[in-house]
């Protein structure tokens, strides 16, 4: 008689999801993005990311091997990891700063804290801040500018630089450089994975349909960023400058690929909510005040850093504590009158 | 009548495969007589019993061999006529060791015990009149039955029908969602003995004294609420209503069914009765008929064995005490590719190690898994993605309790509201990760009281 197996209660799993599909959701969410990249920056689109995705995963085995554990390169995070961080340079990067990117990205960024799921800020947010200072002169808006060359996008500003500018002039050149269509497309100076509207919303419902993101993140983050930049706005018709923030530089990129990292972003859904928010608002005070045009990086890295604080103000109150008298809710009045008793459960005393 | 068709529910939980169809189609099958039964003194919810027969005692069906010590526990009833033999020590589905009874079966004789025309009793409890009954007689004649929840927890059902003085229940549910996984037993009721569902379902709710009945269903099986509004005739149909409820696991859980149905939720740490509501499984409601219509107690039950595993997938009406091994082998044994046993459905059933274990009053079916079934995945580092968040009936981040038990944090796993899990499993069931996270949280539970009751004897 053969001995049977012993485990504790449930006994099946659900099918077909796994921390690794989870991440190559992320990737193929990606695709559209590296693909709009690659058609409007040509071959440095392909060196960039390339570099990034390869540098990340030697890294992670690399770490991981003194770490004296076995390589987690089959889970995806690492390919994750340097596509986000490729998407985010700038089309002209010397081939050392997608490098040493990636070196920190994967090896203070995420191994340092032990390796996935561990870390508390994005890995890849954390490698391009290290290049920001380290290769300041590479990732300023010199680096995405060039005068004379036959692609006619790299020879005009990004439109982040160009919202930068308040003055009457600047927001005309703004508008008359920067139709919708175009953000749409893609066909737009600024950081490889930004370009195309289109391809970032494509991948984003994408994500969501799939479950592997929560609404709450990128909705609270784009809504923050609209209202914001519609409430500071020096046009006449102050939805169009909410919209210009909302479209341009990296708030869709981060809404949907970048604050939704679930590692480094909040479990709760109410701290999800309050954490888009604060991205949102953090990204709006570095595009409006600071000495950058854009401010999507350091807000998430920012917000990262509260994350363990907003998980524990928003823990929810299980099923049935939320009153504890034992209350009737909105949904009662339906649910007993369709079993036909009158509502209204308030106890007898 | 569009209105109450569509299926009710309540927020979040999970969508398992139903698995249902292993055992759905096969019609209740009678048991041949076994040689042996043992009987746990403790089958049930509350305190042990005490047997109150003598060795060698030759007892007739349906006598009562062990009596409940308090008001929380429950009567055991001879499952078959037969002789005492001996006072034994068995292990019960959930690993706990009991004392039991082993009752030698008398199968020969003139006329021996004729299970086929029990079954036959189920399925015509025959008319009454609801005002032939008093409430205080339906629970006395419930109590000395020994009847117990047949939904798998056996909750001594007297109490239940006992509520507080001064509540006024204004509905009795009956469960009959079985959102488990692969089990039939209530489905194969429902479609064979809709009546005597019916029927007890009425006797109990005017013994609590809830004017109206409802037997909720899930919409996975039509075929049930069909059968079942078939029996309600024009008297009834003001008192007695089916509802379908959408196919949803925990759909079956008592809190979730409450708010489902009525909108109402009961609170951390009350009963139903709090809010007025009186909830029975439809097994539970057939056995009140049973004793009530035939004067028979509880002392069988329908048990589906069914799974990838096992030869021949079955619903079996089966006495209490009864070896699962028995069950198994009238089934056609185990295949070879069987891994796993279960007592119950794959959600929250107990697995056991070995076959010799008798069957208790809460035992709704034998899950046989294969390995193919199982789909164990490796375990990963949580990336907090929240799904388990997102399927948690009662709202709790269950990763983080996990967490907080594996590291042994207990004050940190109690700031995240552990006795508030049902231990539904949802959230291990959709973990990507595949990290035991209701295993961690049971077990955290379980460490806690275990802290608290040594603080609380330190301070004596």
């Amino acid at each position: 008689m053969k001995i049977m197996e012993v485990a504790s209660s449930p006994h099946v799993n659900f099918e077909g999801y796994s921390t690794r599909s989870m991440m190559w959701d992320v990737i193929i969410a990606l695709a559209p993005a590296v693909f709009v990249a690659v058609w409007y920056f040509g071959w440095s689109a392909v060196e960039q990311i390339g570099l990034c995705v390869l540098s990340c995963m030697v890294f992670e085995a690399f770490f991981s091997f003194l770490r004296g554990r076995k390589p987690t390169l089959d889970d995806g995070s690492a390919i994750l990891t340097g596509l986000i961080l490729g998407l985010s340079l700038p089309w002209s990067a010397p081939w050392q700063a997608p490098v040493f990117g990636s070196l920190i990205a994967i090896g203070v960024g995420k191994m340092a804290y032990g390796g996935l799921g561990q870390n508390i800020f994005n890995p890849a947010m954390v490698g391009r801040a290290f290049i920001m200072i380290s290769f300041a002169s590479a990732m300023g808006s010199g680096a995405y500018v060039v005068t004379q060359h036959e692609n006619s996008i790299l020879t005009r500003p990004t439109p982040m630089t160009m919202l930068k500018d308040t003055s009457d002039s600047g927001i005309a050149k703004f508008i008359d450089s920067e139709s919708f269509l175009r953000a749409l497309r893609g066909e737009r100076n600024g950081s490889l994975g930004e370009a195309s509207v289109f391809a970032l919303v494509f991948g984003g419902c994408f994500l969501l349909m799939r479950k592997t993101i929560s609404w709450r993140i990128p909705i609270s983050m784009l809504a923050t960023i609209f209202v914001l930049g519609a409430l500071v706005s020096p046009l006449e018709h102050p939805m169009e400058y909410g919209l210009a923030h909302l479209l341009n530089g990296a708030a869709l990129l981060g809404a949907f690929f970048i604050a939704t990292d679930p590692v480094t972003s909040p479990i709760t859904p109410r701290g999800k909510i309050y954490f888009g928010i604060g991205v949102g608002a953090l990204t709006m005070l570095f595009r409006l005040f600071s000495g950058y045009p854009e401010g999507v990086m350091f807000a998430v890295l920012l917000m990262n850093a509260v994350v363990p604080f907003l998980n524990n103000m928003t823990i929810p109150k299980p099923f049935g504590a939320e009153n504890p008298s034992g209350s009737t809710c909105r949904r009662c009045q339906l649910g007993l009158k369709k079993v036909g008793v009158n509502c209204g459960s308030k106890k007898e005393k | 009548m569009k209105n109450s068709d569509s299926a009710l529910t309540f927020e979040r939980g999970v969508h398992p495969d139903d698995a249902k169809e292993w055992s759905r189609e096969s019609a209740i099958e009678v048991l041949p007589l076994p040689e042996e039964l043992r009987i746990p003194l403790l089958q049930h919810v509350g305190a042990p019993t005490t047997a109150c027969v003598q060795l060698r005692e030759s007892v007739s069906f349906g006598q009562k061999i062990a009596e409940r010590p308090g008001f929380i526990s429950a009567n055991i009833c001879a499952p078959l006529p037969g002789v005492v033999k001996r006072f034994v020590s068995v292990t019960i589905p959930n690993g706990r060791h009991v004392p039991a009874i082993s009752l030698s079966v008398t199968r020969d004789g003139e006329n021996p015990f004729d299970t086929e025309a029990l079954l036959q009793k189920l399925r015509t409890p025959g008319a009454f009149s609801l005002d032939a009954f008093e409430p205080r007689q339906i629970r006395d004649a419930v109590d000395a039955a020994g009847i117990v929840g047949l939904g798998g927890a056996a909750f001594p059902t007297h109490v239940k029908l006992s509520p507080k003085e001064g509540t006024k229940i204004d509905i009795l549910l009956v469960n009959g969602c079985e959102c488990e996984p692969y089990l039939t037993a209530d489905y194969r009721l429902m479609i064979e003995a809709p009546e005597a569902i019916i029927s007890g379902a009425r006797l109990a709710a005017k013994a609590i004294g809830a004017p109206k009945v409802v037997i909720c269903v899930e919409d996975n099986k039509p075929d049930a609420i069909s059968s079942l509004r078939e029996k309600i005739s024009d008297e009834i149909a003001e008192e007695v209503a089916i509802q379908p409820m959408l196919t949803k696991y925990p759909q079956g859980g008592e809190k979730q069914l409450i708010f489902a149905a009525t909108g109402r939720k009961v609170p951390v740490g009350k009963l139903p009765s709090d809010v007025n509501v009186g909830v029975i499984n439809v097994g539970t409601a057939a056995a009140v008929a049973m004793k009530m219509l035939h004067d028979v107690p509880l002392t069988h039950r329908i048990i589906s064995v069914t799974g990838g595993g096992i030869v021949r997938p079955a619903n079996i009406f089966a006495p209490i005490g009864v070896s699962i091994r028995e069950l198994v082998d009238y089934c056609g044994g185990l295949k070879d590719s069987a891994q796993r046993v279960v007592v119950g459905g794959p959600m929250m059933g107990f697995s056991i190690g070995s076959l010799d274990i008798p069957v208790t009053k809460g035992v709704s079916g034998i899950t046989i898994l294969t390995h193919d079934e199982i789909q164990s995945m490796r375990q990963t580092s949580c990336v907090r993605c929240g799904r388990c968040v997102s399927a948690c009936p009662m709202n709790l981040i269950p990763t983080r309790l996990a967490q907080a038990a594996r590291s042994g944090e207990w004050n940190l796993f109690q700031k995240y509201h552990p006795f508030a899990c049902i231990e539904c499993g949802c959230c291990a069931f959709s973990c990507p990760a595949a990290i035991p996270l209701v295993q961690l949280i049971r077990m955290g539970k379980v460490q806690v009281q275990k802290n608290q009751r040594k603080e609380n004897a330190a301070k004596k």
